[in-house]
């Protein structure tokens, strides 16, 4: 069967349904179809806890939200985009008012704002701490009166369909019945956020497989700055539950088993009780994870079944503020850990949060690829360079949903008289069968899926953690061909057609094996340390060879391919990383 | 405690059988574990047949709403230990089709929703361009609203509803919740236009404040007060048309 639409979006969190609202505003006679492995409310957006970064007080500037973006990311963001993306956020963020998001608000009605870690200003909207629970939901309801908008919810995307330089659609397997689908398109925006789950112990939901980072890979696009993984300082242990930053915005200490704030001996500042802009506890991400290392090989954490942890103090922001501010965390605390912070220590650890690196794209989220765009945590554009800011991955969805959005429309208006070519749809009957093929052969393998998931995972976890070496990155590099390997020989015991999350979950490992390697391929390639990516072998920066971007791409036969492209630097040249002073 | 434990989950693949069935299941039951965390034991290790949803894991993405011995529950949210020495028996959330085994049909929620007209609603004409910047609202009446705002629509409410069960053409819990969040919400003026797509559905005044939903809400959300808040200005609403036809 085939189905034809303008513009196809996979994937229906923050990023998707924003895109799908820019094109139904841009030209409502334009058909717009969402495919998401999940209902779009269920989208991992719904996860984000505590702000979305957007200048809108008299005391802040544009200039010093990219400053701080741009610093914070080490210098490897574009800063062209970086300046349209700081522009537009407030706009974004306003309209997401206007159209309901419950955001706080100060007595006198006005938005309220919270500090954030590496930001100079208070410049942090927020909706309590489920900010980004508030935006998927006032998006997805305010999606619904666009007629325009069509859904094919709980459809998982198997590849995207090219030809002639131009991709005109997808292939996809309802969930419900296990119909295979060719689906056409003039224009795919992905918006399949993040792939944490290739990392064994992440804040990511169990959706967050980089299915979009694979397709496109797959299909020929470049994937840019892969290896740099965000590590959030401060998840619990064993569920690997986010504890907001929100917590330490609003003046939590991170303590090692003495008591001592740690964070003062790594360059990050004094402590002082009160919360001070872009120091100690508001530090960047990347350095506070990096210090917890540091104090585990000092043997000042402390041990638990579960690993070792620090301990993150809210006990003297007493109740009130606790519940006012960030009673998520109390929830989460309560519920998992048997804890209440009003009075415990909560233990935290760092643990896999976010990807800067996806797939390449301008800051119109076209890729290299003709009809093929993407926004989100699955693009790469790139504004969070080495290491992303927090509070910056809300509105850099909303923004750059929009203009992938806003850009696919035109792509897809222009486009208007021509059908799919004859090839798109022989590609599309090919898929068709090689799934079905895949599905029905009674294979006699004996691999596990779940085996061969945690391998790769603990791979990832050796050879492309907090720190890296080559050696480490080889042995990733080398077990990942091994697993690839095994994978085609897993069982798939469901034979079933309905609702068959085994064979989606075969689907899902056989692209988180894609992605891993080529994380772990550009981490191999890039010989310094810089933001989130750190060589012991390498230890600095090394602006002369790696001011640049990494670009992955896969040849045919299935190896890939290192090349870098310059960063665009607009007004501020690449310095020193200054943090507590 | 015991250190395993036997989780009795319901199967059902409409292409095998034309029921239900139960299979056991004996699964580790250290103190952390959430009825999630064993289902997905289940899967690695012993079946990989056995079809359900989860997603985030941390009870704010609304997937896994199952009945855990007989009680509509998030199984993110919900401890196997507090089962021991079991066995706990895990079935689909009732009131819905089931697909597959713990996989329930919500496209008669996802149809409902659209129909209480969830999003902001203004008066023609009072539409604030974004260079004016936003509407006030101040934390009073944040508050007035913010409740209703917190629905996960993970549906526990409607496997709880004792009125959605006898008649499927009950908007439900949730989707009214969902009504009265925007019609109690400062920015908004869509409660009359909400309030004539509600009236005519069915079901709403047969609700007998039983509070079976609120009971089960994971959030607090409370739709039972929101269910007869709605019929009391329902009521006021109804009466003012009969005196005064709109558009008078």
């Amino acid at each position: 069967m085939t189905a034809h639409h303008d513009v196809l979006l996979v994937g229906g969190g923050g990023a998707g349904l924003r895109a799908a609202i820019a094109i139904a505003e841009t030209n409502p006679s334009l058909r717009i179809a969402i495919i998401s492995k999940v209902y779009p409310m269920r989208s991992h957006t719904v996860s984000a806890e505590g702000g979305a970064a957007g200048v809108i007080r008299g005391d802040d500037t544009l200039d010093e939200h990219a400053y701080d973006t741009i610093s914070g990311g080490d210098w490897l963001s574009d800063q062209d985009a970086v300046e349209a993306f700081v522009r537009e956020a407030p706009q974004e963020l306003l309209r997401l008012e206007h159209w309901g998001c419950p955001w706080s608000r100060e007595p006198d009605g006005g938005v309220g704002v919270r500090p954030f870690g590496g930001m100079k200003k208070m410049r942090t909207w927020f909706a309590a701490d489920k900010t980004g629970f508030h935006m998927l939901h006032t998006l997805f309801q305010t999606s619904l009166k666009y007629s325009s908008i069509e859904r094919y919810d709980e459809w998982f995307v198997t590849t995207l369909l090219e030809d002639d330089g131009r991709v005109q659609g997808v292939v996809a397997i309802d969930l419900m019945s296990g119909r295979i689908e060719t689906i056409t398109a003039h224009a795919v925006i992905l918006c399949t956020g993040g792939c944490g789950r290739v990392f064994p112990f992440t804040t990511n939901a169990s959706i967050k497989t980089g299915d979009g980072m694979a397709l496109a890979y797959r299909a020929g696009a470049p994937l840019k700055d892969m290896e740099f993984v965000q590590y959030h300082p401060t998840g619990l242990p064993f569920t690997g539950i986010l504890i907001t930053e929100a917590a330490r915005s609003e003046g939590g200490y991170l303590i090692n088993k003495d008591g001592y704030r740690y964070l003062q001996d790594y360059n990050l500042g004094k402590p002082e009780p009160k919360p001070v802009f872009r120091s100690m506890e508001l530090g960047p991400r990347d350095r506070l994870s990096q210090a917890f290392v540091k104090e585990l090989q000092k043997g000042r954490t402390t041990e638990t079944e579960h690993g070792p942890v620090v301990h993150l103090d809210l006990r003297h922001l007493g109740e009130r503020t606790i519940e006012s501010k960030i009673p998520f965390v109390r929830e989460l605390c309560l519920k998992y850990q048997n804890i209440d912070p009003v009075k415990d220590l909560i233990p935290v650890r760092p643990v896999v949060h976010y990807m800067m690196g996806g797939v390449h794209t301008d800051a119109n989220g076209a890729t290299p690829l003709a009809g093929l765009y993407a926004a989100g945590e699955v693009a790469c554009v790139s504004i969070n360079g080495a290491n992303r800011l927090g509070s910056n991955s809300l509105p850099e969805l909303l923004v750059f949903g929009a203009r992938a959005g806003r850009a696919a429309a035109e792509h897809a208006s222009s486009m208007a008289a021509k059908g799919p070519g004859a090839a798109v749809l022989a590609r599309g009957k090919d898929e068709e069968l090689r799934l079905g093929q895949q599905f029905t052969r009674a294979n006699g393998h004996r691999e596990r899926l779940a085996t061969v998931r945690d391998e790769m995972q603990k791979a990832m976890e050796d050879s492309a953690g907090i720190y890296r070496s080559g050696q480490s990155l080889q042995r990733g590099v080398d077990t990942l061909r091994e697993l690839r390997e095994r994978f085609s020989s897993i069982a798939i015991d469901d034979r079933s057609l309905t609702f068959n999350t085994e064979r989606i979950a075969a689907l899902e490992l056989s692209f988180m094996l894609d992605v891993a390697d080529a994380i772990v391929g550009s981490a191999l390639a890039r010989e310094e340390s810089r933001g989130a990516h750190q060589r012991t072998d390498y230890p600095t920066r090394d602006d002369q060879r790696y001011l640049a971007h990494s670009l992955v791409r896969r040849a045919p036969d299935g190896s890939s391919r290192v090349e870098y492209l310059p960063v665009t630097i607009t007004r501020w040249p690449p310095a020193e990383r200054v943090y507590g002073r | 405690m015991a250190d395993r434990i036997t989780m009795q989950v319901a199967r059902y693949r409409p292409e095998i059988e034309s029921d239900a069935t139960f299979q056991d299941y004996e699964v580790p039951c250290p103190r952390d574990w959430v009825i999630l965390d064993g289902l997905n034991y289940v899967k690695d290790r012993l079946d990989g047949t056995l079809s359900y949803r989860w997603s985030c894991r941390m009870g704010i993405c609304g997937s896994c709403g199952m009945t855990v011995n007989g009680e509509p529950k998030l199984t993110c949210a919900t401890f196997l230990a507090d089962y021991a020495p079991g066995p706990v028996r895990v079935e689909p959330l009732r009131n819905f089709p089931v697909i597959r085994d713990l996989v329930v049909e919500i496209g008669d929620f996802m149809r409902k929703l659209v129909k209480v007209k969830p999003w902001i609603i203004r008066d023609e004409g009072d539409v604030r361009p974004l260079s004016q910047g936003e509407y006030r609202q101040t934390p009073a009446e944040l508050q007035d609203y913010k409740q209703f705002s917190m629905c996960i629509n993970c549906m526990l409410c409607y496997a709880a509803c004792p009125i959605y069960g006898l008649d499927p053409k009950f908007i439900g819990p949730a989707a009214i919740a969902l009504a009265q969040r925007y019609n109690l919400d400062s920015r908004d003026h869509g409660a009359r236009e909400r309030m004539e797509i509600l009236s005519e559905h069915a079901g709403i005044w047969g609700c007998t404040f039983v509070g079976e939903c609120t009971k089960v809400c994971p959030k607090n959300v409370d739709p039972a007060g929101a269910i007869q808040r709605y019929k009391l200005s329902a009521a006021v609403e109804s009466l003012k048309a009969f005196f005064m036809p709109r558009g008078a």
